[in-house]
């Protein structure tokens, strides 16, 4: 039973490969290390919904090969950042940053939920209350109510 | 009345968000706007299609409203907007060319098939000048003013209707 188990894990097991070729990777395995986690941040234009360390298109290898020519020049995570939404725009990155364009985009439907709460609680405020007191009867009712209630007695 | 109106709020809403995310599905996603717009053109200097050819730089796009065209010899979509440049560069246009990707000689045969509507083209051969423009595929066309700075960018072919919705009001309205 274990052994098929862990033939099934075995199979099951998918690694993240990525779409890095030996020639790109870099020599230094912390500076690789980086570089992958920085490109798996970046867009690749091309198939627009893969990272360029997922995808196997020209221009991600291209973006790959310059992501790890500017930490070798030094550039930091941000700066590298910087550099490639400084040519493409704020779409090259997968994930948008915080700033005064994009936090509509991270707020919004937070915002909505909330003006959906906040519309719900003055619906159920402004509902009439239930009347505090009970409803008073008068001397024909109150004869009626004794009748019925007499009449329920054995 | 009042709290007729306030029920009516989310409705209206929904239907502001409804209409704004359907004209987006109207539009191609995968055409992306230009972070350079309005922005000068990259410095950059880029040799020629043979030895002695003058290659291209960023000066060459000082001075006057020009197209800046982003081709390939094995785009084959850049054939197809092929014409349209021939026929701009006759109207005396100044169309200069940036070979993206490609090889020198292949660029060459390209050209030579086709015809050169080009007052210089530069040999981007490694792709890193496009990737200083912001170039994501071929063909692209930017329209630069005169100040060296980029206006407008055209993803994909330039097919007649854009050239005449497009290019060339915005070449009038800048002057060129």
């Amino acid at each position: 039973m274990t052994r098929i188990l862990s033939v099934l894990a075995l199979l099951l097991w998918v690694s993240a490969a990525g779409a890095v070729q030996p020639d790109e990777m870099l020599a230094d395995p912390a500076a690789e290390a980086r570089a992958r986690a920085v490109s798996r941040d970046i867009r690749c234009l091309v198939c627009q919904n893969q990272s360029i360390d997922d995808s196997d298109a020209e221009l991600a290898r291209d973006l790959r090969l310059l992501v790890r020519e500017r930490i070798r020049a030094g550039d930091s995570d941000t700066a590298i950042r910087d550099f490639l939404v400084a040519r493409y725009g704020e779409f090259v990155l997968l994930k948008p940053r915080m700033s005064s364009r994009t936090w509509l985009l991270w707020f919004g439907p937070l915002l909505l939920l909330a003006a959906g709460a906040a519309g719900l609680a003055v619906y159920f405020r402004r509902r009439p209350a239930a009347p505090a007191t009970e409803p008073t009867l008068d001397a024909g009712e109150r004869d009626r109510l004794a009748r019925l209630a007499g009449e329920d007695r054995p | 009345m009042r709290r007729r109106l306030f029920f009516l709020l989310p409705l209206a809403l929904f239907a502001a968000i409804a209409l704004y995310l359907g004209f987006g599905l109207t539009r191609d996603a995968s055409v992306l706007p230009s972070a350079l717009i309005d922005k000068p053109v990259p410095a950059f200097s880029l040799p020629g299609l043979a030895p002695d050819a003058p290659g291209l730089d960023d000066a060459a796009l000082h001075g006057g409203v020009t197209l800046v065209n982003i081709f390939a010899s094995w785009c084959v979509p850049c054939r197809v907007e092929h014409p349209q440049l021939m026929a701009l560069a006759r109207e005396g246009v100044p169309v200069y060319g940036i070979a993206w990707k490609d090889k020198a000689e292949d660029t060459r045969a390209f050209l030579a098939e086709l015809g050169n509507p080009f007052r210089a083209v530069g040999s981007d051969g490694s792709g890193r000048v496009g990737i200083d423009w912001g170039v994501y595929g071929v063909p692209e066309t930017y329209v630069i003013d005169r100040e060296g700075r980029i206006r407008y960018r055209h993803v994909g072919p330039l097919l007649p209707q854009h050239v005449e919705e497009r290019i060339r009001p915005l070449l009038k309205e800048l002057g060129g």
